[in-house]
């Protein structure tokens, strides 16, 4: 079966197939995709809060900065790891995944496969930002005394958020471990 | 391994197909989108953006970097981004991201001011900031090149650029009371303000800008007079005590006020912006005629200055024709004595339709105002100090026809012209009160009280002897008068004194006579001829008669 012919089961109809079809093309364009909106997430205001007495946009790493600024370090470590490290990871990560397969790297694969795993597990944490703002935006709306909104900023972190894990789904671990004799191709490769 | 057994060759073929090519390509539509929308995103927020200028404020108080707003006409248009020390460390200077519908605020002439609650005299502004915190005002310039550094000013201009109105200059010699945002008024309505002064170069006075809002600034014309209104105006008169103010706050804050002069004709056009004009003092210099002609003149007394000041007035028959401008004393080597030169200036067009008359008089000609006073010299008019205030012994200068005046032979091609002088009332009546005060000095009140006395002491003993020796004497004569009178009641009186008998026996008598000339007149009316023939029976008795 190569990867040109497309396999079909003919009792449930399901693809079949021998590797994840164009697995890195997929994954390649989603992820550089996801950076291309990451520079967008980190310099526009992802809320924008106005109150009585003042208005204010923050950007990720403002809002990390006025945490650490008003002595909520702990927060801003959490906030800060979530929200930007864990993208920043993750699009590094995979990147590195897929020049190594690209590259037909041979070493560390153990490593690497696990690597695929964390990154893939963590990756739903970015969302905890964007689950912030949503939050906030529905509570607090007191019109002109209190009012947050989501910036365009919000959207473009929601998108780096589901495209890497886009990316990291179209990737098939299983290229890992190809090209190497030593190791039979099989099941024991399928996650 | 089994080939029977293995499951994975009991397993279906499954159904081959060719696998499109072109899904998997319309893959990288996925990055391309991204990229457009991210950029779109960017190019959205940045390109809201205008420029960013530089304001140099005295302090920052109340500012805050990444929070105040630059508002026009209370519309957010910029924030401070940053907030800095100038590097002289004098000023603070404070950048501002302005929003890009904005960046026509970045031009020559626009002003940015702190907006902060202020309490001054004329109201209290700027409240709401007390809550929302300070931000920064703008007045918008006029100008069309665009610049991005500014001097922030550190009080509200008290006049915008968008406000319709004309500016004015008014010079005076001193502020008084006004400042700022003192307000201007036209028939006591509030048209405008005081916006800025300036002490002008050599220090001898000071130039006000004045603003006055339209439509009123049309009634700022050629004959416009203004005049300090600050305070309270008392004015003590024939006609009683007045007092006027222009409202309230100028008690405090001062202010100006404005009017026309009487016109006669069409109403002169409005003054251009930027005129200049005089800031009176009063209302009543303000509004009096203008001068156009002033006349030095000299005068010289020999007697006490006390009392004379400069700027006392020259009045002529009432009128303020003038004021003095000089005090000095100099020596009279000719009379050995001090003489105190006076010199003044008269405003001849202060004599009004008098002085109009009296160059009609010259004859068509437009004689010099001298010479028509040296006319009025000739004929006796005299320069006098009198008394303005007996209590505070204020002096003025009064011109008068004296008819006493001598001829002085004074230069009469000199000028200023001399007028002469003559000693005044005051000093006359000083004069007059010392010769009486002599006169009743020489009266000899010693030997007038000690005759007096002498008198006195004399209707004394006169008074003692008639008390000793005339009154007994009295008393007994009045007792005999009183004895007479009881005697002559008695003798009249009583019931038989013989008065009465006598009284009635004469009253029967009188009856008797009445009744027989009642006959004669019944007897003469029946026969009125017996008055000339007689009686009938014995007529002839009677004309016999």
């Amino acid at each position: 079966m190569t990867s040109s012919v497309s396999g079909r089961c003919p009792r449930c109809g399901a693809h079949l197939h021998h590797r994840r079809p164009n697995s890195l093309m997929l994954s390649w364009a989603l992820l550089i995709a996801a950076a291309v909106l990451y520079i967008p997430a980190n310099l526009l205001p992802i809320m924008k809060t106005s109150t009585f007495f003042d208005g204010r946009s923050d950007t990720i790493l403002s809002g990390v900065v006025v945490l650490w600024q008003e002595g909520a370090w702990d927060l801003a470590l959490i906030v800060f790891v979530a929200s930007v490290m864990v993208p920043l990871l993750k699009i590094g990560v995979l990147a590195g995944l897929l020049l190594s397969v690209q590259l037909r790297a041979r070493g560390r694969r153990l490593e690497r496969a696990r690597l695929f795993r964390m990154i893939e597990r963590i990756g739903h944490w970015s969302m905890l930002d964007i689950f912030v703002v949503a939050l906030l935006v529905a509570l607090v709306n007191f019109q002109s005394y209190a009012q947050v909104q989501a910036g365009p900023g919000a959207a473009a972190f929601g998108g780096v958020v589901i495209l890497t894990m886009l990316s990291a789904m179209c990737f098939d671990p299983r290229l890992i471990w190809d090209g190497d004799s030593a190791v039979p191709t099989g099941p024991q490769a399928d996650e | 391994m089994n080939e029977q057994d293995d499951p994975l060759n009991r397993l279906p073929t499954p159904d081959m197909a060719p696998r499109s090519r072109l899904l998997p390509s319309l893959i990288w539509l996925v990055p391309l989108v991204a990229a457009v929308a991210g950029l779109v995103l960017i190019i959205q927020t940045y390109a809201g953006r205008g420029p960013t200028i530089t304001i140099q404020f005295e302090t920052a108080e109340g500012l805050e970097a990444g929070k105040t707003e630059v508002r026009y006409k209370n519309v957010v248009i910029g924030r401070v981004s940053t907030i800095e020390l100038s590097e002289d460390r004098q000023h603070v200077v404070v950048s501002v991201d302005l929003r890009k519908d904005a960046a026509s605020v970045a031009v020559e002439g626009s002003r940015f001011w702190v907006v902060r609650p202020r309490i001054d005299l004329g109201g209290v502004s700027g409240l709401g900031t007390l809550v929302s915190g300070a931000f920064v005002g703008v007045d918008i310039g006029l100008g069309d090149e665009q610049t991005l550094q500014f001097v922030g000013l550190e009080v509200p201009p008290a006049v915008t650029h968008d406000q319709k109105g004309t500016r004015y200059v008014l010079t005076a010699s001193e502020l008084g009371s006004l400042n700022i945002g003192s307000p201007i008024y036209f028939r006591s309505i509030p048209v405008g303000r005081i916006v800025g002064f300036d002490l002008d170069e050599d220090g001898e006075g000071i130039t006000l800008q004045a603003f006055v809002d339209a439509p009123y600034d049309r009634y700022v014309t050629s004959r416009t007079r203004f005049w300090n209104a600050s305070g309270i105006d008392v004015n003590l008169d024939a006609n009683g005590l007045e007092l006027s103010t222009q409202s309230l706050v100028t008690l405090v804050a001062g202010g100006v006020a404005f009017q026309s002069l009487p016109r006669r004709g069409e109403p002169p056009p409005p003054a251009a912006a930027d005129s200049a004009f005089r800031l009176y003092d009063d209302q009543i210099t303000a509004l009096a005629p203008a001068d156009n002609i002033a006349m030095p003149v000299r005068m010289r007394f020999f007697q006490s200055m006390r009392g004379l000041s400069k700027g006392a007035v020259v009045d002529f028959k009432g009128v303020e024709v003038g004021k003095v401008t000089d005090l000095e004393l100099e020596y009279d080597p000719a009379r050995k004595r001090f003489a105190a030169n006076v010199s003044a200036v008269i405003y001849p067009e202060r004599l009004g339709r008098a002085y109009a008359q009296l160059r009609e008089r010259e004859g068509g000609q437009d004689p010099a105002p001298e010479a028509l006073f040296q006319r009025m010299i000739d004929r006796g008019l005299r320069a006098q100090l009198r008394n303005g205030n007996l209590i505070t012994g204020q002096l003025y200068v009064a011109l008068d026809f004296l008819p006493r005046g001598q001829s002085k032979q004074l230069d009469r091609e000199s000028r200023p012209l001399e007028i002469p002088t003559e000693a005044g009332s005051f000093d006359q009546l000083q004069a007059q009160i010392a010769d009486i005060v002599t006169k009743i000095d020489a009266i000899p009140f010693d030997d007038i009280g000690g005759n007096l006395r002498d008198t006195l002491a004399r209707a004394e003993q006169l008074m003692a002897q008639i008390n000793t020796e005339l009154a007994p004497e009295l008393q007994r004569t009045l007792e005999e008068t009183r004895a007479t009178v009881a005697a002559a009641n008695r003798a009249l009186a009583a019931p038989d004194a013989p008065l009465q008998q006598d009284m009635r026996m004469m009253m029967e008598q009188v009856d008797r006579a009445a009744r027989s000339l009642r006959n004669l007149s019944d007897t003469l009316q029946r026969n009125p001829q017996s008055l000339l023939r007689g009686k009938p029976d014995d007529g002839e008795e009677i004309n016999d008669d």
